[in-house]
């Protein structure tokens, strides 16, 4: 190795730069994909028309802020659209606390290959995406199926029920779909945090008789409630980012009115040409979720003392 | 002493105790069949017979096994260019995933760098917002990476996630190692290959493991940005074919010269025959590399929890 060193390498404060300027080019990818976008929401505030540039559009203030509400088709839209957000979401926030019960309880399975094939099997859905998911639910719901001929062989249906075609449970079913996808990926937090408990308290609470549901109820899960409030408080966060590519794949003009989530509205809003009612949309989101996320990061602090971000 | 108390009471369970477990069992075992079956419904369909296949009469395992269905998949039109487009930005959007996101790591772990954790923070605060689909996609036609291959590679290059994985590895690190070299002289590249990147290897292999599955999966940007057909990846082609109503059967027919009936009723295609094809097709990698893979992605999400 050489013991001559170049002069930026030599001043402090030159060696700082140098250090700094080995990373920039990344920096400006951060800048170019992420902030620069940003910039973009000014379009929300102009008659912007595709073909042409931005300065030769009218600029008409918060037309398009007001448009979303300006009659009572549109409020009719817009509420549904947020009924939608706002099950959804529910549905994943009140059940929340599934991958921690199904961590505590898997944990009680003593077969160690048993409980390794268990998990490896849960968390294969969250690796596929949702073309694969919906393409899987497509094999076995269609209405020659395994669904359907195994519903029609036990004598429950007569004729084949088209279950993806359905504008009924469409929230439910799709809460189904994440939680397949998701709960045993989601569990593996916990399972961790339970084999970092200590095994001499477990011990001694079992020599002391408690049964396994007492040790369950007080050792295992208060020492998995930080983790669990800790995931509660980014979940809340992201309350309105549903996403859109689940609720894209599996829409079908039966259940359309029902599955259109905010991100699947501004997707819409897109590619039917409205591309300034979307992007006043998409930055009412964010800013919701930004006060969304300070007020949930607060409420952390005040609560247990510790900031998520 | 201690030991032979735990021994007897784990030996002496009480009935609730042997109830639950016994539950726990038949719960499980439900969960991960009802994992593992679909996947299983779909790929035994696609080595049966496909006229029973079509009747919705395979459910448990093939019925009149053949592999006709692989071999006239590849003659689809634009499937193969699929797989290969799919492949290539898997194997390249990886590549500079790993390379940016090892290098970042370490870089942000330099205390003399000038305002390090400003520009740390700055890349970081990147998860938690988003402008939204249309300001994303007017940036990246303006700088013409819609209908270009590179417009799946460029926007993923740093991606915060794996950066806060691997400075976390890194700073574990003991900084003796960086400290010996420096005295020997040692420029910062030199560090960074010769002394950070081979210990931190098994980070990079779990970057590597998040950033393919992702690149693999990928979707929406392709909805967003390409309409070229030649760009389109494999979960692209497969959303369409799940969308066309039929006509899809006839593409992959061409040249079936079976010579009886009923054996061509078994081999020709069918629509959901094609479907269910591709779909094993685009599962398979991800269901081959993810056991093994699996301790890593363990890892990756514990240090994400711990520091995320």
């Amino acid at each position: 190795m050489s013991s001559t060193k170049h002069f930026w390498e030599s001043k402090k404060f030159w060696y700082s730069i140098y250090l700094f300027a080995l990373i920039v080019p990344f920096l400006v990818l951060v800048f170019l994909f992420s902030y620069y976008p940003l910039y973009g929401w000014r379009y929300a505030f102009y008659d912007y028309k595709p073909p042409k540039t931005l300065d030769q559009c009218a600029y008409v203030g918060f037309k398009w802020f007001k448009s979303l509400v300006d009659s009572p088709v549109k409020i009719g839209q817009i509420v549904q659209v947020l009924k939608n957000t706002f099950a959804m979401s529910g549905l994943t926030l009140g059940t929340s606390w599934l991958p921690m019960i199904f961590a505590v309880f898997l944990n009680e399975i003593r077969g160690v290959k048993f409980r390794k094939f268990v998990q490896t099997a849960t968390t294969l859905p969250n690796f596929v995406s949702w073309v694969m998911v919906y393409s899987i639910a497509f094999c076995i719901f269609n209405s020659t199926g395994a669904a359907n001929t195994f519903l029609m062989k036990i004598g429950v249906l007569e004729e084949p029920i088209l279950f993806l075609q359905s504008s009924e449970h469409v929230w439910f079913t799709q809460w189904l779909w994440l939680t397949w996808k998701n709960l045993g990926w989601a569990a593996i937090m916990y399972i961790a945090a339970i084999s970092s408990i200590d095994d001499e308290m477990i011990q001694a609470a079992k020599v002391d008789g408690a049964s396994r549901m007492q040790v369950i109820w007080h050792i295992t899960i208060p020492s998995l409630l930080p983790t669990y409030f800790v995931l509660l408080v980014i979940n809340v966060a992201n309350f309105l980012n549903n996403g859109m590519e689940q609720y894209y794949v599996f829409s079908n003009p039966f259940n359309k009115e029902f599955i259109q989530v905010l991100d699947l509205y501004v997707f819409n809003l897109m590619s039917s040409g409205g591309y300034p009612v979307s992007v006043a949309v998409s930055m009412l989101k964010s800013l919701v979720s930004l006060v969304l996320l300070i007020i949930v990061n607060g409420a952390s602090k005040k609560i247990r003392g510790e900031s998520i971000l | 002493m201690s030991k032979e108390i735990v021994a007897k009471t784990k030996i002496k369970m009480s009935t609730g105790d042997k109830v639950l477990e016994i539950i726990c069992y038949v719960i499980f075992a439900i969960a991960a069949f009802l994992c593992i079956y679909p996947f299983y419904y779909v790929i035994i369909n696609t080595f049966s017979a496909n006229d029973v296949s079509a009747r919705g009469d395979v459910l448990f395992w093939p019925v009149g096994f053949h592999v006709h269905n692989y071999t006239s998949a590849f003659r689809i039109d634009g499937l193969p260019w699929a797989f290969f487009i799919s492949l290539s930005r898997t194997v390249l959007g990886t590549a500079c995933t790993v390379i940016a996101s090892a290098w970042l790591g370490f870089m942000f772990t330099q205390q003399k760098m000038f305002l390090r954790k400003f520009w740390y923070r700055l890349v970081v605060a990147t998860m938690y917002f988003n402008a939204g689909i249309i300001p994303w996609y007017l940036v990246m036609k303006q700088m013409g990476l819609t209908n270009n291959f590179m417009g799946y590679i460029w926007p993923a290059v740093v991606s915060p996630f794996n950066l806060i994985l691997t400075k976390t590895f890194v700073e574990s690190v003991p900084k003796e190692l960086q400290e010996a070299a420096e005295i020997d002289g040692a420029g910062i590249f030199t560090i960074f290959f010769r002394v950070i990147a081979p210990v931190i290897k098994p980070i990079m292999a779990t970057v590597a493991i998040f950033s393919a599955v992702g690149q693999w999966n990928a979707f929406q940007d392709t909805l967003l940005l390409v309409t070229d057909q030649k760009l389109y990846p494999l979960q692209f082609v497969l959303y369409q074919y799940l969308n066309q109503a039929s006509s899809l059967a006839s593409l992959a027919q061409s040249n079936t010269s079976t010579s009886s009936l009923a054996a061509a009723a078994a081999t020709t295609q069918t629509t959901t025959s094609v479907r269910m094809t591709i779909t094993v097709i685009v599962v398979i990698p991800i269901m081959l590399v993810y056991p093994i893979f699996q301790k890593y992605f363990v890892k990756g999400i514990m240090i994400g929890a711990v520091k995320g």
